[in-house]
């Protein structure tokens, strides 16, 4: 359901970028630069306690005309960020969780693979698919939505 | 033993050989699998073999020892030369050739020969099927050594057969046909770029480390993969046993692009072996890197084959993924593209035949790789614990965390365990919660009673006593709460219970008892009833209580007769005691209805017949029976309420009932339901009730409707089902407490026509004298 998913470094440099390829892609990333602040600013709110306390779910970072920006940390201060129309109003919070749960989990198996080195940016087919495969029901919803929208208007 | 002579080339070949064979270096060769393949390398008769073992006296010791070895070699020499096995022959045989050991052995030997002979060879890489022997100290020639170190895969060694088989090509003979043998059948490639080593084995997968000749070619099957590059890696074909086992194994085609043969497998777990000897642990994922990028790979491509082959994503490969991904990386290699999913002949399959194999060599493998000159594998020796800890490590952790995250994906929102509808609807709506226990206390006690028969007072009673009290509380209660509303159905339950009690009364007992007996059900069923109307139960609590005395008694006649009029209040309780003993006084009857409960189960519940004629004589207080009827009902509905107001409404509802003489088997019904659904309660009302209208017999304040009451009660059938009855009941009361109602209310009504008549005419005179007061 993300209209746009981003793995952003420690050191705050994407290592993948990724969002619906019909829209203004630079529209994108620019919120998703713009959210690193939001992230950075929960992330030291919450993480002057011990790290372990911190919850890797941040939730809706901001809130925009039409969508939201969802973020998550890991321990590595790894972030993901997630794009989603506002329109898609089915997604709840738990959906978003499980999706950022299943971004972290590829991410752990691309980490985990040998010829991988950290900072590179991320290039596994297997990432892309899972990403796809958010992003597509995105897609596949959005046409519902917007016509649910007709018929309320 | 006798003196063994041998020449020098025996003796060194020997030796060698004894060393290959003496992996624990205890100069004691047990008959363990390196010996074994050995002999059956031999190609002799199965028989011949044990014979020489016999004769050299390994059987004797049950080892071999260095002695017995070279006999046991010698006479193989002797035996493959033709001549008869004889202790003597040993030294008897001259100039025998030197055993010649088939597969490996033979490569062995050949390489012995040759080395001996020729020192030349050297063919770094022999995929012995019996690993490469001497290789290590002994070898004279790298290959030799390249031999040893190959790992050879336990399978390979379990099956000195194999060795003979999987070479099948290459056995034959010379170095340089096991070097075209090696190449995998299905392979064929023939690129060997033979450095000049000599034979190798080639693709049977025995890509052993360290190619001492350092080019060893490695043949990969198929497609010889950088083999320059990963000739490193000695490429040595076990080609024996592993073959062996993997022509077992594979009992694919080679259709499929992505089927590992069993030599390439053989191949594979070599490589394995030379990285992790253990063949059931894991390969860390720095080592595999470092093996995978020798194959000169784009780091891309390797991750992706990474991404594909580790299945478990832990970061490390097992053998299976070890050779799915070498599988790749050759297929790669040979122009292949990569697969976007791991195809299926690829999947990590459970331990196979290998890895069990393989145990036992293991710490022969082991030693063998650590010994070997070239220490390729330099890695296996130190490796195996940190392969083995950190793998597993590493794995469950991942596993760990993987099966955490992933299986917390399941978005169990909160589960909204099913509402638990209240258990009991009765209890639901009950309020006083009659005892769940009362009905069937009473019901037992009932059965009791029954069983007792005759003997009311028997121990039973007390029984019945006590749970009366209980039920009694609760029937008071719930008779309270039920007055209001579910007349009908207490008065059901209560006929129920009666019938319950009745069993020995007769019919009416029997009818009661049906609906005693489906008390419990009825306690079910009823509860709507009761709640309704607690006001209702109040008011007509007196009244209710005593019908419903009268009721439960309509076995007992007397009982109805009470409840009019008196102070049901105190007595609603009581209703069911005091109808039986004092059914003319109302509040007596009260009492002694509430109390009836409780003297009833002294008072067996089956002496209603007296109460019947007691009932039947009296037909006295028609009001009174109603009264009594309405008590009856009311008393379970609500036990305490409002005695005068129930009283009224009794009574009012008796006149209203005696107009409808329906009304009154209504009333009595009403008076038995309400004893029904306040189940427990009401069904030890019931009894009591039964009890006591013998007693009240006197009473008689049942007319002839209550009679006719407790007719059509008995009649009702109990065989009809609890439920259906208790239903029944409770509709009753609901009925005749709308019917009460609406009594009430035409009667209010009434009373506010008259009102307003006399205002009327009160106004009338004031306007008349109105016109003097103006003036």
């Amino acid at each position: 359901m993300a209209v746009c998913v981003a793995v952003i470094a420690k050191e705050n440099y994407p290592l993948y970028i990724r969002s619906i390829p019909t829209e203004n892609e630079l529209k994108f990333h620019y919120m998703v630069h713009t959210s690193l602040d939001v992230v950075d600013e929960k992330i030291s709110a919450m993480g002057k306690a011990l790290v372990d306390q911190r919850e890797l779910y941040l939730g809706l970072l901001y809130p925009t005309e039409d969508y939201k920006v969802y973020g998550y940390v890991t321990n590595s201060k790894v972030k993901f960020v997630m794009v989603v129309d506002s329109s898609n109003t089915a997604l709840r919070d738990n959906e978003i969780r499980s999706m950022f749960r299943k971004l972290h989990n590829s991410y752990t198996d691309v980490m985990c693979n040998p010829f991988y080195n950290p900072g590179d940016r991320i290039q596994s087919r297997a990432f892309d698919s899972m990403v796809t495969s958010m992003m597509i029901q995105v897609l596949s919803r959005a046409p519902c939505c917007r016509a649910g929208e007709a018929l309320w208007a | 033993m006798e003196g063994l002579t041998l020449s020098d080339a025996e003796q060194k070949y020997y030796s060698d050989l004894f060393s290959y064979c003496d992996i624990e270096s205890t100069k004691k060769v047990a008959a363990n699998g390196r010996v074994l393949e050995l002999f059956r390398a031999a190609q002799l008769p199965n028989d011949v073999v044990l014979q020489i073992m016999e004769l050299c006296g390994a059987t004797r010791l049950g080892y071999f020892g260095r002695s017995q070895f070279y006999i046991a070699l010698k006479l193989v020499a002797v035996a493959q030369s033709g001549f008869p096995l004889r202790v003597e022959s040993i030294n008897t045989v001259k100039d025998l050739p030197l055993p010649r050991f088939v597969a490996s052995k033979n490569e062995q030997e050949s390489r012995h020969a040759a080395s001996y002979s020729s020192d030349s060879e050297n063919q770094g890489s022999y995929s012995g099927v019996i690993p490469p022997p001497p290789g290590r100290g002994q070898v004279k020639k790298g290959s030799v050594s390249h031999d040893t170190v190959q790992p050879r895969t336990s399978a390979d060694q379990q099956e000195p057969a194999s060795p003979v088989v999987s070479p099948q090509q290459s056995p034959p003979t010379s170095p340089h046909t096991w070097r075209k043998h090696s190449r995998h059948p299905s392979g064929g490639n023939s690129e060997r770029p033979l450095a000049g080593p000599g034979p190798f084995w080639s693709p049977f997968g025995e890509a052993q480390s360290g190619s001492s000749a350092g080019d060893t070619v490695w043949s990969g099957h198929s497609p010889p993969p950088p083999q320059e590059t990963w000739d490193q890696t000695t490429v040595r074909t076990v080609a024996s046993a592993t073959t062996a086992n993997e022509i077992r194994r594979q009992s694919s085609s080679y259709d499929d692009p992505w089927k590992i043969t069993d030599e390439q497998r053989q191949y594979y777990v070599n490589q394995f072996k030379t990285i992790q000897p253990d063949l059931n642990g894991f390969i860390p994922g720095s080592a595999a890197k470092e093996f995978f990028t020798k194959s000169k790979l784009p780091i891309l491509e390797l991750s992706h084959i990474w991404e594909l082959s580790d299945f478990d994503k832990d970061g490390a490969l097992t053998l299976d993924e070890f050779c799915a991904a070498f599988h790749l990386v050759v297929a790669r290699k040979n122009g292949y593209d990569l697969p976007e999913k791991l195809p299926e002949s690829l999947m990590p399959k459970l331990i196979d035949l290998e890895d069990s194999a393989d145990v036992g060599d293991q710490p022969g493998e082991v030693g063998y790789s650590g010994s070997p000159a070239e220490a390729p594998p330099s890695k296996s020796p130190s490796m195996p614990s940190l392969n083995q800890t950190w793998p597993e490590l590493n794995q469950s952790s991942e596993q760990w965390e993987t099966f955490s995250e992933r299986s917390s994906s399941s978005q169990t929102l909160t589960q909204f365990d099913s509402n638990i509808a209240p258990a009991d609807p009765d209890t639901a709506i009950v309020h006083p919660v009659p005892i769940r226990m009362t009905p069937s206390k009473i019901h037992m006690q009932e059965m009791e009673l029954k069983r007792t028969g005759s003997d009311h007072t028997n121990p039973t009673s007390p029984l019945l006593v006590k749970p009366s009290d209980l039920s009694e509380e609760s029937k008071i209660n719930s008779s309270v709460k039920f007055a209001s509303g579910n007349t009908v159905a207490d008065g059901y339950s209560s006929s129920d219970s009666f019938t319950s009690d009745p069993e020995q009364i007769g019919n009416n007992v029997t009818h009661q008892r049906s609906h005693s007996g489906t008390s419990p059900d009825n306690t079910a069923p009823p509860p709507p009833p009761p709640r309704p109307q607690p006001s209702h139960s109040r008011s007509s609590s007196l009244d209710m209580n005593r019908t419903f005395a009268v009721t439960t008694g309509q076995q007992q006649a007397g009982v109805v007769a009470h409840p009019p009029a008196v102070p049901p209040r105190p007595q609603p309780s009581q209703a069911p005691g005091p109808i039986v003993h004092r059914p003319v006084d109302a509040d007596g009857l009260i009492t002694h209805t509430s109390t009836s409960p409780q003297q009833i189960p002294e008072q067996p519940n089956f002496a209603d017949f007296s109460q019947f004629e007691v009932f039947a004589a009296s037909n006295v207080n028609e009001e009174q029976d109603d009264e009594a009827e309405k008590h009856p009902e009311v008393l379970p509905v609500e036990k305490a309420s409002d005695p005068a107001s129930s009283l009224r409404v009794a009574k009012t509802d008796s006149k209203i009932e005696e107009k409808t003489a329906a009304s009154v088997p209504a009333n009595v019904s009403k008076g038995t339901t309400p004893l029904a659904p306040p189940p427990k309660p009401v069904r030890r009302r019931l009894k009591s009730e039964d009890e006591l209208r013998p007693e009240v017999d006197e009473h008689t304040q049942k007319t002839g409707v209550l009679a006719a009451v407790l007719a059509s009660q008995p009649s009702i059938p109990r065989s009809v089902g609890k439920d259906k009855k208790a239903i029944q009941a409770s509709i009753r009361r609901n009925k005749e407490t709308n019917t009460v109602l609406a009594r009430l209310n035409s009667e209010l009504q009434q009373q506010l026509k008259d009102v307003l008549e006399e205002r009327i005419s009160l106004e009338v005179q004031l306007e008349q004298l109105r016109p003097f007061s103006h003036l």
